[in-house]
């Protein structure tokens, strides 16, 4: 595992930002080999998006050869509802950036059969080669996607009812009203992002210090999914000063350490325009 | 990108760098147009997997809707009310060349004339859209001859008229027809106006008050009966009075119907209305007021003698520098005011920098409320998804850059 620790949110976004920038433009991604992203959504990836669509409007970066995944969406929640993981995507992503629409994948919570829905998914992940990197957040109770306390570490994508955790923490963009909130989602399993070639996890905020404490510093359990992600052999944590306020200080220091080693992954941070001619 | 649409194969456009006009903001948002309306890029992106077809660079330009003209009387030459075999054509012009202003869609207006000029003038033009010819034509404005004598403004006398058959036979047989007719102008204190009023907005057609001695009441038993709209408040009625505000009264009565709103046309050319009293009116009553231009023949012409229907008016040059050039037009041989040589855009700048209202308000005022008070705000006047693609595009000082109708140019800056 590489822990990231920078000073505060708008650099660690940034930091995260850097680094999927230069996977994607290392990968040199092509007609033929298109460079596979999953994607989260959430108040925690904002910043890195923001940064993203700045590498895409200065020319350094381009997202014609990339697919996206997303991790997950609302059951039954109107696809154009501003709250949905569709909306999110559009207004803070796609609309933005020059993705063929063919290749952004977001599971459709609306579906007439939900469980086909995820089969569906798990295959198009399949057809498109796997993911190259998958990008996450990580919840207050230490989940990834909507893989609740309790969810199998070997889950593939599926629909899953909420935690009373998780909709409590989504009230606030539902007018604070608990009925509004959508109770389930469809959403990748812990085994699914498990296959990914690389996990890139964002935690910012003191709220999310236990979690990123027990993900990390206790064992692999699936009370904690992100736990999980101890037995992936290319996780990287980038988080801000708030998240490791759980953490013991000699995990810090360790990682804090490192940050020379951990910069050399995105410094010099790469552009499409050298690659050109 | 291989094109994978599955709601239709048409061409797609989207505006970038610009700010539109959208839930009464400036928004930086693109604006995405196809088979001439605006298009849900979300759903496009989403449902379809589409993308543009083409991008038009608008260089950081407001995007607004077409601007609503529903009260010009000619221009250019041009007298809508003069009587010709050729209407057509004359109404042809001037719809072009109003695409500079950026108005997209018109009420050409006829004043007090003879039955035998409407009935011969009305059969001639259709309601039909705008395009690369000129603005869309959304009926006329008749504004008269049921209007007060004593109010009768530039209209000529002689062929002002009464209710005197009940009202509806009176309508039929003054205009002949009442098809492609928009608006009606009318007095309310004539006696049986109330059945000429309900005759009207039962065909859907908007009734104005205007050219009229009305008091308070009268005037409210008009918009009971179905008046929507003043024509240009303060001018040709009685001046606000504080014991009997008169048809002004209606910017704040409570006799309103719920659900209904009253209009009031202003022609903001910095002649008409004093900046003060346009304030007065915009503070009292913001969502209502519509921008016109009540342009006459001479707009567009330099000085000289030009008709205005079946009256000879002359310029006289006075030139009053505000955010643009206007004139004076008296009836010749008085001091009546008859009609502006303002355009639109001229219009909305005046009325910004007089109101000091706001960008979004200013824009508004000459494009969302003239639909609303028309009932075609569901497709015109705004830029909301599946409305038609009429728009303009101005610089930060509000002066027209290009004009598009259904998302086609149809005149731009330089060109």
């Amino acid at each position: 595992m590489r822990l990231v620790i920078l000073d505060d949110y708008a650099q660690s976004s940034e930091w995260a930002a850097k680094y999927i920038c230069n996977r994607i433009i290392q990968f040199n991604p092509s007609e033929d080999r298109y460079f596979t992203l999953g994607l989260p959504t959430g108040s925690t990836p904002y910043g890195c998006y923001q940064k993203l669509i700045q590498y895409h409007r200065s020319g350094d970066l381009s997202f014609k050869y990339v697919k996206t995944f997303n991790m997950d969406e609302y059951v039954g929640l109107p696809r154009s509802h501003p709250q949905s993981y569709h909306s999110y995507m559009w207004n803070n992503f796609f609309k933005h950036i020059d993705i063929n629409p063919a290749n952004a994948h977001i599971l459709d919570g609306n579906a007439d059969d939900l469980e086909e829905e995820c089969q569906k998914y798990e295959e198009k992940i399949q057809e498109a080669g796997g993911i190259q990197l998958f990008v996450g957040g990580i919840g207050p109770d230490g989940h990834i996607a909507f893989n609740e306390p309790g969810s199998s570490l070997v889950s593939r994508t599926r629909v899953k009812t909420l935690a009373k955790d998780t909709i409590m923490a989504n009230a606030r963009f539902f007018d604070n009203d608990l009925s509004k909130v959508p109770t389930m989602a469809l959403t990748v399993g812990v085994g699914t992002v498990m296959d990914a070639k690389e996990v890139l996890i964002l935690i910012t905020g003191a709220h999310k210090a236990l979690a990123l404490s027990r993900a990390i510093e206790e064992g692999v359990n699936h009370m904690w999914t992100v736990s999980a992600f101890q037995q992936h052999p290319t996780t990287t944590f980038v988080c801000d000063e708030d998240a490791t306020l759980e953490l013991r200080v000699k995990t810090v220091k360790y990682f804090k350490g490192l940050m020379h080693v951990h910069n050399k992954l995105v410094d010099p941070v790469l552009s499409m325009k050298d690659q050109d001619k | 990108m291989p094109s994978n649409k599955s709601v239709s194969d048409a061409p797609i456009t989207q505006f970038i760098n610009c700010r539109i006009l959208r839930d009464h903001h400036l928004q930086r948002e693109d604006l995405w147009v196809r088979e001439g309306r605006i298009l849900d890029p979300e759903k496009l992106f989403f449902d379809e997997k589409g993308y543009a077809d083409e991008r038009v660079d608008c260089e950081g330009s407001i995007i607004a809707p077409g601007f609503i003209d529903v009260q010009i009387n000619g221009g250019y030459g041009i007298d809508f009310s003069q009587p010709s075999n050729d209407v057509s054509s004359g109404i042809s012009l001037v719809a072009q060349k109003i695409l500079e202003h950026g108005v997209t869609s018109f009420c050409p207006t006829l004043v007090t004339s003879p039955p035998s000029v409407y009935h011969k003038v009305l059969p001639q033009v259709k309601v039909h859209g705008g395009g690369r010819h000129g603005a869309g034509v959304l009926g006329f404005h008749l504004e008269g001859p049921f209007i007060s004598l004593e109010k009768k403004g530039a209209h000529p006398e002689q062929y002002l008229r009464t209710f005197s058959s009940g009202g509806k036979d009176d309508l039929m047989e003054t205009y002949g027809g009442l098809d492609n007719v928009a608006m009606v102008t009318l007095a309310p204190e004539l006696p049986n106006s109330q059945s000429a009023v309900r005759e009207l907005c039962q065909r859907g057609i908007t009734v104005s008050l205007g050219h009229s001695v009305a008091n308070l009441s009268q005037a409210e038993e008009a918009v009971q009966a179905g008046a929507s709209f003043i024509t240009h408040l303060f001018n040709a009625m009685l001046p606000f009075h504080h014991r009997d505000p008169g048809i002004v009264g209606l910017l704040t009565s409570d006799q309103i119907p719920p659900g209904r709103m009253v209009y009031y046309g202003m022609i903001a050319d910095g002649i008409h209305t004093n900046p003060a009293a346009l304030r007065i009116a915009h503070r009292a009553h913001p969502s209502g007021l519509v921008l016109v231009t009540d342009a006459i023949t001479a707009m567009g012409l330099p000085p000289g003698r030009h008709t205005l229907g079946q009256q000879v008016v002359e310029i006289q040059g006075l030139h009053a520098y505000v955010a643009g050039l206007t004139d004076v037009f008296l009836v010749l041989g008085t001091t009546t005011l008859c009609g502006s040589i303002a355009t639109m855009d001229m219009c909305v700048r005046h009325f910004k920098q007089a109101s000091g209202c706001s960008v979004e308000e200013a824009l508004e005022g000459a494009s969302l409320h003239p639909a609303q008070l028309l009932g075609i705000s569901h497709k015109k006047g705004n830029l909301d998804y599946g409305s038609d693609a009429d728009l303009v595009l101005l610089d930060d000082a509000l002066n027209v850059k290009a004009t598009y109708i259904s998302g086609e140019e149809v005149w731009r800056r330089g060109a």
